[in-house]
């Protein structure tokens, strides 16, 4: 290892952390006083949140979901779980909905701060409940509800692209209804769409998604660079919430720069790595510190997970914007990056095959979760699947994102405990059987 | 195909008739696709809700309803992690057990899990699996060319398994076959109605079910010879409540559970299968058979949880098929762990207390057994009924 001045060790190495952190803080802030001033929000999901055309209408964003995970981060999402249960909303659908239906019935009041009203809601049918939990609002407060209908791959196998008449009839639809939305939205906010605007955002992204796309291939590096599922959190956070910003896309240039420079002088995101690790499903939020460190007490680190995947909006595939024709582009990059979210949920085998070679990979988590049938229906065929093609072990364990009366956190540990027992057993067989 | 798949009701009388429906449809080992494909015939399972049998039939082949079963789901269950309605286990059942042996299963994405099934099943079996898209941007003025394309391509693919080409003129023949089928389910319901002593709430349900067992020409031979019988039928009517059931558009109850609905209530409108009968008018013969079929799916169709249209709300369209039906209250039911289902019945109580509808809450499993607790439930909720 490099000696490093002290100085830039303790400035670089967690920058994007404490970075993320206070973007947190301003973008809460923000929707707070927004809230206040009687302004109106866009309702956006993170699958599809077409963050850079609605900052073209200066809305600001509020992601519901991410709204709810920070309920349970908090500690106290049963308050709202419960609240919307007594509304009658059942116990077996998604926290994240009955956590905004109870902070919506709270005028919008969360820990983090207040959010504002809806003015309209944007969403895709990346999952289906978002369509759903729209459909509350849309009774609630009678706003618009845009559904940008982006279907997705028909089966596994080869994904068509430009050129193939169902990807192009795919791709006709879409871009079609984004000038719908452009349409509906200047009339919600009686703002004339500005194309330069449009493109100005456009860039960012660009410069964002460039980030994000190699932030995931540098992890590949020995020892890891970063905690998939702790500090990947909060790189998701910026992803989404300044998705189109200048703010977001400098926060990647830093985020590569910091990974790089981590790379560069050996420093992992472990003292000790002896597990690298792929998380597969969302993370449980209740108990989220202690939920990762049943890993990294193990010298467990997650190296990439299908949450990086999905839950950056499209971001992870790099995808570049043509400035040039903004709004068919908008919509290619729209259709694929909902297209490849998709396909982490119902067609993941190849990229998990792929994901264990690239990142030289020790063991898989499967975490299904009661709330989320849209990553969690086929978890368990996906594992069976997976470890046909590959030896590697594996781990499944149900919890919830949201929903702590269904997270036991002695049975988590003590499945976890067995799993790297049994990674250190067959270590042990394999040592014996080259030595 | 020349031989009958379902020769049993033929000649028999009334009772015969709906009994051997009956058989039909709690027949867990599904005797009328194992004879299909005996005489060589090609099958292509498609997944709730609606899906364009039309496609498919002109090309020849058999589409089969997938619609799960009261069946233990010993391998399915290994697929799947809790959390999840039965209908998704019991339907990939039929498949791991080989009770159904299909060359193409379609799913929707009617829901998160239903999506997932394509790519379980795909990983499963051999034969093709995969996803329909049907539009969730129903009132955009680009879902129907959309949905065109999507049905070219489906076209494609059930050439593809068939081998042989679906032609303008084919998909026209079908659409009349399924014009006819819809047009007898139009007078079944009528007849439910109108007149719902004439058909027990089971009984009718399994003459719909039966459909998508069987050729619509058989189906449509069945209900041509069964609605005059019914209408001759010598009952009278008796003092019931007259509800409608919702909740019955993906999981279906079991059969003895909408036969216990029947001893107190008169059904007289549901959305049992909802899918058969999606579309609600005849579909025009046109030049474009694939247009006309599409823009039939987006403006001429009824309305379930799983389909957004913001010109159709919900609750709106819960009430009307109410008063359509003179009915004075509502069961309004959710498949155990159905996320759509089980939202959408927010928003229908919500809207039942506002219209001062009585109504009846309650949740079901394809593979429930006792009845009794519900029953005993019912009866109250329509004893209170008759005597407020
Ligand atoms: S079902 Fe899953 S993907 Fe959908 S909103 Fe809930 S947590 Fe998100
Ligand atoms: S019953 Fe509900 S949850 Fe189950 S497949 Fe049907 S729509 Fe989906």
């Amino acid at each position: 290892m490099n000696h490093l001045p002290e100085q830039a060790s303790t400035e670089i190495v967690g920058r994007a952390n404490r970075e993320g952190a206070r973007l947190f803080r301003v973008w809460y802030d923000d929707l707070t006083r927004a809230a206040e001033e009687g302004r109106g929000a866009a309702y956006v999901f993170v699958m599809g949140s077409l963050g850079e055309l609605l900052r073209a209408f200066d809305l600001p964003l509020v992601f519901p979901e991410i709204n709810s995970l920070q309920t349970a981060v908090r500690k106290v999402a049963h308050e709202y779980l419960n609240e919307a249960e007594d509304f009658g909303y059942s116990p077996d659908i998604c926290g994240y909905v009955k956590a905004d239906i109870a902070a919506q019935r709270r005028d919008g009041r969360l820990p983090m701060g207040r959010i504002p009203r809806p003015k309209i809601a944007v969403l895709t049918n990346a999952c289906n409940t978002y369509i759903k939990w729209a459909e509350i609002w849309e009774r609630m407060y009678g706003v618009p509800v845009c559904v940008l209908d982006v279907p997705g791959s028909r089966s596994d196998g080869p994904l068509p692209g430009r050129g193939d008449r169902d990807f192009e009839n795919d791709r006709t639809y879409v871009a079609a209804q984004l000038r719908e939305l452009i349409a509906v939205l200047e009339g919600v906010t009686g703002t004339r769409f500005d194309v330069d605007r449009l493109r100005e955002f456009l860039g960012h992204a660009n410069r964002m998604n460039r980030g994000w796309n190699r932030v995931l291939e540098l992890n590949r590096s020995r020892p890891s660079l970063f905690n998939a599922l702790s500090d990947g959190t909060i790189y998701l956070g910026v992803s989404n919430g300044y998705r189109g910003a200048p703010e977001g896309a400098a926060y990647f240039d830093e985020l590569v720069e910091e990974m790089e420079w981590k790379q560069a002088n050996g420093i992992g995101t472990l003292v000790d790595e002896r597990c690298r690790l792929v998380f597969v499903g969302v993370p449980c939020y209740p108990i989220f510190r202690r939920f990762t460190e049943f890993f990294t007490e193990h010298g467990g680190t997650f190296v990439n997970s299908t949450y990086l995947w999905f839950a950056s909006g499209g971001s992870n595939l790099g995808f570049q914007y043509d400035l040039d024709d903004p709004i068919e582009s908008l919509a290619e990059g729209l259709l694929l990056g909902v297209r490849d979210s998709m396909d982490s949920m119902f067609f993941p085998t190849n990229a998990l095959a792929r994901m264990v070679d690239e990142y030289d990979v020790d063991g898989v988590v499967f975490h299904p979760i009661k709330s989320c049938r849209t990553v969690s229906t086929g978890l368990a065929d996906n594992r069976r699947a997976l470890m046909e093609r590959r030896d590697v072990p594996s781990l499944f364990i149900e919890s919830d994102m949201m929903d702590r009366r269904v997270v036991s956190e002695a049975q988590l540990k003590n499945r976890i405990d067995a799993f790297f027992e049994s990674i250190e057993s067959r270590r042990q067989i394999a040592s014996a059987r080259h030595g | 195909m020349k031989e009958l798949l379902f020769p049993e009701w033929r000649g028999r009388d009334l009772d015969g008739v709906l009994g051997a429906c009956l058989d039909l449809l709690e027949d867990t080992r599904f005797p009328t696709a194992k004879r299909w494909k005996e005489a060589g015939g090609k099958i292509v399972g498609h997944f709730q809700v609606y899906f364009p049998e039309e496609i498919v039939h002109a090309a020849g082949l058999l589409p089969f309803k997938v619609r799960g079963a009261p069946i233990h789901a010993a391998q399915a269950d290994s697929r799947f992690g809790s959390y999840l309605c039965s209908i998704v286990k019991s339907s990939l059942e039929l498949a791991l057990s080989r009770r159904v042996e299909l060359d193409l299963f379609v799913t929707h994405p009617i829901c998160d899990a239903a999506r997932n099934l394509a790519a379980i099943w795909g990983r499963n079996v051999r034969y093709p699996c995969q996803i329909l898209y049907l539009p969730q941007n129903a009132g955009s003025p680009s879902a129907p060319e959309y949905l065109r394309g999507e049905y070219d391509r489906l076209r494609r693919v059930v050439e593809e398994v068939s081998g042989t080409r679906v032609e303008d003129g084919a998909l026209r023949d079908s659409i009349g076959v399924f014009n006819e089928n819809r047009r007898l389910l139009r007078a079944l319901y009528t007849l439910k109605r109108e007149s719902p002593w004439l058909v027990g709430a089971h009984e009718a349900y399994a003459l719909l079910a039966v459909g998508g067992l069987i050729p619509r020409e058989e189906h449509n031979a069945l209900l041509a010879a069964v609605l005059p019988l019914l209408a001759e039928r010598p009952a009278r009517s008796q003092d019931r409540i007259r509800v409608v059931f919702e909740g019955g558009f993906c999981e279906q109850p079991p059969i003895d559970l909408i036969r216990s609905i029947g001893r107190s209530c008169y059904v007289v409108d549901d959305d049992f299968l909802v899918g058969m009968r999606w579309i609600v008018s005849d579909v025009p013969v046109g030049k474009d058979p694939l247009g006309e079929l599409a823009r039939a799916y987006l403006e001429r169709s009824t309305y379930s949880p799983v389909q957004h249209d913001a010109r159709k709300p919900k609750e709106r369209m819960l009430l009307e098929r109410l008063e359509g039906a003179g009915a004075g209250a509502a069961i309004v039911a959710a498949a155990k762990m159905c996320e759509p289902g089980l939202e959408e019945q927010v928003a229908y109580v919500h809207a039942l207390d506002a219209a001062r509808v009585p109504h009846f809450v309650t949740e079901f499993e394809e593979n429930m057994t006792t009845f009794e607790q519900l029953e005993i439930q019912l009866e109250t909720f329509v004893e209170n009924l008759l005597f407020d």
